[in-house]
């Protein structure tokens, strides 16, 4: 389910934010918002991906740039607030 | 002893001339930006300090002194030479916080051209608007960035050179250029270009209400205003490490993220990475940074992360922070003194006045949460929200207005002087840009609002228009609208601002569906993406809302400020002109 959830918000940042001929190994430790791949304010779409395929509200004091930063730190986020 | 020292003594004894005498300047001198922040500082025997220390993504860092600013802008100008390129032509810069943004921006300006940096996390659309409008001859990009321009260069029929600064020249396309200043034959000497105080200098666009974005032409005598007020505001000193974390794709990042501290011969850095606080700390930390030039969100930001965070880095280097891009809120800077020992003075200006105008300065007691006072040898004013003539009684809130004849004044919207001539109360209906910048009879119209209080304070109220702050950068309705439309769901769509506790606003949208369309999360989220690639992340739509119709005049006209007002709390105002039911 966890791996799952990973696969999924990776694909979306793939898909959204890289592109073909970018030449970026992604994976699930890969920086994102401090690499530059996803900008501060482009943070607002990914956390409404997150909100809606997760099914999850996340408050905004929550999703900072740190906990944003890779998909597995995103995936830890997400998982506290599903509990 | 701060540069300004007694701020009441030098409104009394202004004179812009005291711009020369702070730069050391000789009558007979060329008045050329470029040189000025490089040759000119080498001249003066500082060749071997250090100007720029950047560091970029993964902690990668260059440092160059001014001697290799010199160097390499002389390169870029050589180049542009070479292509072709005449003075007065525009070069578009569109890059990241690359060494090779600020550089090539000094080499433009050598040579007499146009220096039209874009921010470069513009989507293709925003791209387009802004280099048809100017007609821009050659654009200076990298490979991450010069495929959006790939995907409009067929629509822009001045654009003759795409050049590529960095990266990998095997995957260029026809008749892309590839430069890499670094790597070409070091140019020592450049004849510069003798430019006076009105040679166009820095195009930058900003949005307004209605239309597409405007591009205000500054000029090369702007250089007094911005050196002056780099000095005594940002008190800026040879020894000083100074870091303004504006992108230069916006005019503080040009203004005071190059021209200002560079004129004056001061090192300064950059940090081309996205925003963390911890990352912020530890820049300053590395680089023992004494200025800091920054903006409300950000500082909001950090602000979010707390007291703690600051804490475990050693920032006891700093010695004076501003503040600019909108409101700087009373918490954040009663915050600011509390955590750093220091308080955020802010800072009010505009793309169009080119430097700062109503400022907090150093040494003057800060009241938090105002704006401060005009800048020595400016003449501010709030006019009657009806009348337009000057208001007197402290607290009335009116339009905040200038007299014109400040040195860093634009001095045009390109191709468009009756939008010019509108910024101007009080203009004849034929006057021309060159004569309303110098007649103090005029107000200069800022479209912002605020009141003075009885110690001649500036308190900032909001935007006159519907114009949206986000983070610091302003954002057009116009511009979000037209392009919603082009989305297949989208019939009509309306954009404002809502507030945001980090960001001040934030974009909002209402949009009506076309046929076959239901409101889901996945159009949600499409929409949103869409703008942001079209526009800008900054454009992005980070909240949208679904209605059977929007409000409207009954010449068909969307009431934007209806949806605001409703927005915000507000009385809706006359809605006489509503169309009925």
């Amino acid at each position: 389910m966890a791996d799952e959830m990973k696969d999924m918000i990776l694909e979306y940042v793939v898909e959204e934010y890289v592109d073909e001929d970018d030449d970026i190994e992604m994976d699930f430790d890969t920086p994102l918002i401090s690499s530059g791949i996803v900008d501060s304010f482009s943070m607002v779409s990914l956390k409404v991906f997150l909100e809606k395929k997760c099914h999850v509200s996340l408050p905004d004091k929550e999703a900072t740039p740190e906990a944003f930063d890779t998909v597995n730190k995103i995936c830890e986020l997400v998982r506290r607030f599903q509990a | 002893m701060s540069n300004i020292g007694s701020y009441e003594k030098r409104r009394e004894n202004f004179s812009w001339d005291i711009a020369k005498e702070v730069l050391n300047w000789k009558e007979g001198e060329i008045l050329n930006i470029g040189a000025m922040c490089s040759d000119r500082i080498c001249a003066q025997g500082k060749g071997a300090k250090k100007a720029l220390i950047w560091q970029g993504f993964g902690g990668k860092q260059k440092t160059y002194t001014f001697n290799d600013l010199k160097v390499l802008s002389n390169g870029y100008a050589k180049f542009l030479e070479d292509l072709g390129v005449n003075p007065g032509e525009k070069v578009c810069l569109f890059m990241d916080k690359i060494p090779a943004l600020y550089i090539s921006f000094l080499g433009v300006l050598k040579m007499g051209a146009v220096a039209q940096p874009l921010f470069s996390a513009f989507g293709d659309e925003s791209l387009e608007v802004r280099l048809l409008s100017a007609d821009t001859k050659v654009i200076f990009t990298t490979r991450k960035h010069v495929k959006k321009v790939r995907k409009i260069q067929d629509r822009l029929p001045a654009l003759e050179k795409i050049v590529v600064v960095e990266g990998d020249p095997s995957k260029l396309k026809e008749g892309e250029i590839f430069f890499d200043v670094e790597a070409a034959p070091k140019v020592e000497e450049f004849s510069v270009y003798a430019s006076g105080p009105d040679t166009p200098s820095v195009l930058h666009y900003t949005s307004g209400t209605t239309g597409q974005p405007k591009g205000a032409q500054h000029a090369h005598g702007s250089v007094w205003g911005q050196a002056l007020t780099t000095s005594w505001v940002l008190d800026l000193r040879d020894d000083d490490i100074y870091w303004c974390t504006a992108d230069p794709g916006w005019v503080t990042g040009t203004s005071y993220g190059i021209i200002g501290p560079w004129s004056l011969g001061v090192t300064q850095c950059v940090l081309d990475s996205g925003f963390t606080s911890a990352a912020w700390y530890q820049f300053i930390q590395n680089n023992k940074v004494s200025v800091w030039y920054s903006a409300p969100t950000a500082i909001r930001s950090l602000m979010r992360d707390g007291e703690e965070l600051v804490k475990q880095y050693d920032l006891s280097s700093l010695r004076h922070l501003a503040s600019v891009g909108e409101p700087l809120n009373a918490e954040a800077v009663i915050w600011s003194e509390k955590v750093y020992g220091l308080p955020f003075l802010d800072t009010f200006w505009q793309t169009e006045t080119g430097s700062m105008m109503i400022t907090n300065f150093p040494g003057m007691t800060i009241k938090p949460g105002s704006m401060g006072k005009p800048f020595p040898g400016i003449v501010a004013g709030i006019l009657d929200l009806k009348t337009n003539e000057p208001v007197t009684e402290p607290g009335t809130v009116g339009l905040i207005a200038f007299r014109p004849g400040w040195p860093s004044m634009f001095r045009e919207y390109v191709k468009q002087p009756d939008i010019y001539r509108s910024k101007f109360y009080g203009a004849a209906d034929d006057a021309m840009p060159a004569e309303l910048r110098v007649d103090e009879s005029l107000w200069y119209i800022s479209g912002d609002r605020a009141s003075f209080d009885k110690d001649g304070y500036y308190w900032f109220v909001g935007r006159d228009d519907d114009v949206i702050n986000t983070g610091g950068h302003l954002v057009g309705p116009f511009e979000i609208e037209s392009a919603l439309v082009e989305h297949e769901a989208i019939a009509e769509a309306a954009a404002i601002g809502k507030p945001d506790e980090v960001n001040m606003e934030v974009v909002k949208v209402f949009i009506t569906l076309n046929p076959g369309f239901e409101p889901s999360d996945d159009l949600e989220l499409n929409i949103m993406n869409f703008i942001r690639k079209r526009l800008s992340p900054l454009a992005m739509p980070q909240e949208i809302e679904y209605s059977e119709k929007l409000p409207k005049t009954r010449s068909g006209k969307i009431l934007r400020r209806y949806l605001k007002a409703i927005e915000w709390g507000q009385e809706a105002g006359d809605l006489s002109t509503l169309e009925d039911d």
